[in-house]
């Protein structure tokens, strides 16, 4: 956590997202009222499994969801402009220039009919006035940047020519291309084997140390928002259930659903146990969410009071430590331990062996 | 890829012998009439169409008229009781007797003109409304154009050929504005010419326009789903750009495949109906009377053509496949 996070201005501030998809069964809130602020070289981690809103959230930033059924609402303020209320030019302006984004599978994200060069020099002079030349010194150094050996010769070479840590490198790179104010990382790291994972992940860290840009990391797996985030944001169901630094999130997690994720957490640094811990259940549905807490069903510790739906607000923990839950935060600190000094949400109905 | 290139034309060799191999057997196992009695008339006695038999070379085994025929097209070896050698050498017509090979290259230019312009008229239409009706799917405009494709589609080239005539040709035609039955034969210069092939044209290229039309939109459909798709938006791309070049780059490489065997099919006689309707002294015109008159080495040297070019734009293909996929390599 950086200290100079805290004191800097806001650059991204989402009020209130709303994105419903209207189909067949009914309407879709795939993100339920989410609201969450950037500051000027901070890292936020947001969190949730599959299904819960914090993919969709990011690309409506970028205005990148084109479903003709999407139906979006709130504000997405960056840098005093609304981006909802941008049109299609002024949001290409600001695409891959000021807020550049990457993705999950980088295997299928570069396209493979393109040489990796081209496809850099494109996002290079699509929104800078430079000669081809100019932008491919640009694109070298940019592959260099990202820690690609030999990227002279490599700029000539077609996506299927790289291994999968490279292409994600690539993508990194091709992201950088505008020194971007905001780079969003969707799940930059699932689709890599471990060790790669760590490199990229590594090379994120130093990269924004050295460029000082914003980021949001979207992911499954806390452990990546350990390594590189200032604050995290949890979501399940198309809302934030927790939101605070990451300390807070980690050492004094108030939602049950954070519990639960940091005890399936898998760490070195624990006694193991004889099985991997897991969540109960299943994600509610998007249509027809239970009503009151979306997480009821799956907590062991839900009580009548849960029939209510919690607002996203401070419950006794530190100041900007906020979240859903209606448990009393002194009964929190009791409920949260599964075993010595271990944090984890346990599963009533399971017996642990 | 200069070893793939050798490895396939000898490959392709070899297929075409298969071919004339296969042609050849369907003619002696199916019943079809004696050529040599067709030859002589209906006045000949035995004698007559014995010696017409002996000068065609029908009294030899089947294995030996094989021979002589793979000879006359394959090697420059001499043929017995002709002074003609090949290679290229596809006999002599049992109707006209004249030269197969000289039939077929007088044939060809008519042909070669209907499938050139019909493929330019239809890749014409099928690329921008393949694009418009993906791009703007499911409004009126893609409806109207699917509906239309599906008319096409289902019209067969001979009925369309007919409507067309009587909606356009300039003797019959109800807007008489387009040369009609048989004016390629009757024009003698190459305007009066490419006049005549407008009607053609514009049947053999609607009708196959319309298939093209709706696989390109299928085609862009799918590519715009793929996550480089959205990689291209992400960049801060327009989106004319990001349709024009990286979703149509994806989504026209099957289209050449399709277009490279379409094309061969239609050099190697396929364009029969079009060629009828409009009376065009085409390859598909000389197929067919060929059939009718149990004309061997027309038939023969006709397919063996057809299915050298079905053979060589196949490689086509294949080379071209190489150039627009980097991921497809031969070695």
């Amino acid at each position: 956590m950086s200290d100079s996070a805290h004191s800097a201005e806001t650059l991204l501030s989402v009020e209130d997202l709303k994105v419903h998809f209207e189909t067949d069964e009914g309407i879709v809130k795939a993100v339920d009222g989410v609201s969450f602020e950037v500051k000027r070289g901070e890292m936020l981690g947001i969190v949730g499994e599959s299904g819960s809103g914090k993919s969709v959230a990011n690309l409506t930033i970028l205005g990148l969801t084109r479903a003709s059924n999407a139906t979006i609402s709130g504000r997405i303020m960056f840098e005093g402009r609304d981006l909802t209320e941008l049109g299609g030019e002024e949001l290409q302006r600001i695409r891959g220039n000021e807020i550049a984004m990457i993705f999950q599978d980088p295997l299928s994200s570069l396209h493979p009919f393109f040489k990796v060069g081209d496809q850099l020099i494109e996002a290079i002079q699509v929104h800078r006035d430079v000669s081809k030349e100019e932008a491919r010194k640009h694109a070298t150094d940019l592959l260099g940047l990202v820690g690609i050996p030999d990227a002279k010769r490599r700029i000539g070479e077609y996506p299927h020519e790289f291994s999968g840590g490279m292409r994600q490198r690539v993508m990194i790179a091709m992201a950088l291309a505008n020194d971007p104010k905001l780079l969003i990382a969707d799940e930059p790291t699932t689709a890599l084997d471990v060790t790669t994972q760590a490199q990229i992940l590594r090379l994120i860290e130093r990269l924004r140390e050295e460029l000082g840009m914003a980021m949001i990391i979207v992911t499954h797996d806390l452990g990546v928002v350990a390594e590189v985030s200032d604050r995290v944001m949890v979501m399940y169901a198309g809302e934030a259930v927790e939101s605070g630094t990451l300390d807070q999130i980690f050492y004094d997690p108030q939602h049950p659903y954070a519990w639960g994720l940091l005890g399936s957490l898998t760490r070195i640094d624990r006694p193991r146990t004889a099985r991997l811990a897991q969540i109960a259940g299943q994600p509610p549905s998007l249509i027809r969410p239970p009503k009151g807490c979306h997480f009821r069903d799956r907590c062991p510790h839900a009580f009548e009071k849960c029939t209510e739906h919690p607002d996203l607000e401070a419950r006794g923990g530190e100041a900007g430590h906020t979240d859903r839950c209606w448990i009393d935060p002194e009964r929190k600190r009791e409920l949260r331990v599964v075993s010595t000094g271990e944090i984890g949400l346990e599963a009533p109905e399971e017996v642990t062996s | 890829m200069a070893r793939f290139i050798v490895r396939r034309l000898i490959a392709s060799i070899f297929l075409l012998i298969v071919v004339s191999a296969v042609v050849f057997l369907l003619f002696y196992v199916f019943p079809s009439a004696d050529p040599a009695q067709l030859r002589a008339g209906r006045q000949a006695n035995a004698d007559q169409i014995q010696a017409i038999r002996e000068s065609l070379g029908l009294d030899k085994s089947v294995i030996a008229q094989f021979w002589i025929y793979i000879k006359g097209v394959f090697t420059p070896l001499d043929l017995p009781g002709t002074d003609s050698h090949g290679p290229l050498y596809f006999g002599h017509s049992y109707q006209s007797n004249a030269d197969v090979k000289d039939v077929i290259f007088s044939d060809l230019p008519a042909t070669v003109m209907l499938v050139v312009g019909a493929v330019i008229v239809w890749m014409g239409v099928a690329i921008p409304t393949g694009i418009i009706s993906a791009v703007r799917r499911r409004s009126f405009l893609d409806r109207a154009t699917m509906i239309t494709t599906l008319i096409f589609i289902s019209a067969p080239v001979f009925w369309l050929g007919l409507v067309f005539l009587y909606l356009f040709a300039d003797d019959v035609g109800l807007i008489p504005i387009f040369p009609g039955i048989g004016s390629y034969g009757a024009a003698d210069t190459f305007a009066g010419k490419v006049g005549a092939m407008i009607l053609p044209w514009l049947v053999l290229g609607l009708a196959t326009a319309a298939i093209y039309a709706r696989y390109l939109r299928s085609q862009m459909l799918d590519v715009m789903e793929e996550d480089y798709i959205r990689t291209a938006y992400a960049k801060g791309l327009p989106d004319k750009r990001v349709i024009m070049k990286h979703t149509l780059r994806s989504a026209i490489t099957p289209i050449v495949t399709l277009l490279g065997l379409d094309v061969a099919v239609l050099l190697a006689g396929n364009a029969i109906l079009t060629e009828t309707v409009f009376n065009i002294p085409g390859v598909g015109a000389e197929t067919f009377n060929a059939i009718k008159r149990s004309d061997l080495p027309m038939i023969q040297g006709i397919t063996l053509f057809g299915a050298f070019f079905i053979v060589t734009l196949n490689l086509v293909v294949d080379i071209a496949y190489a150039y627009l996929d980097p991921r497809v390599r031969y070695d």
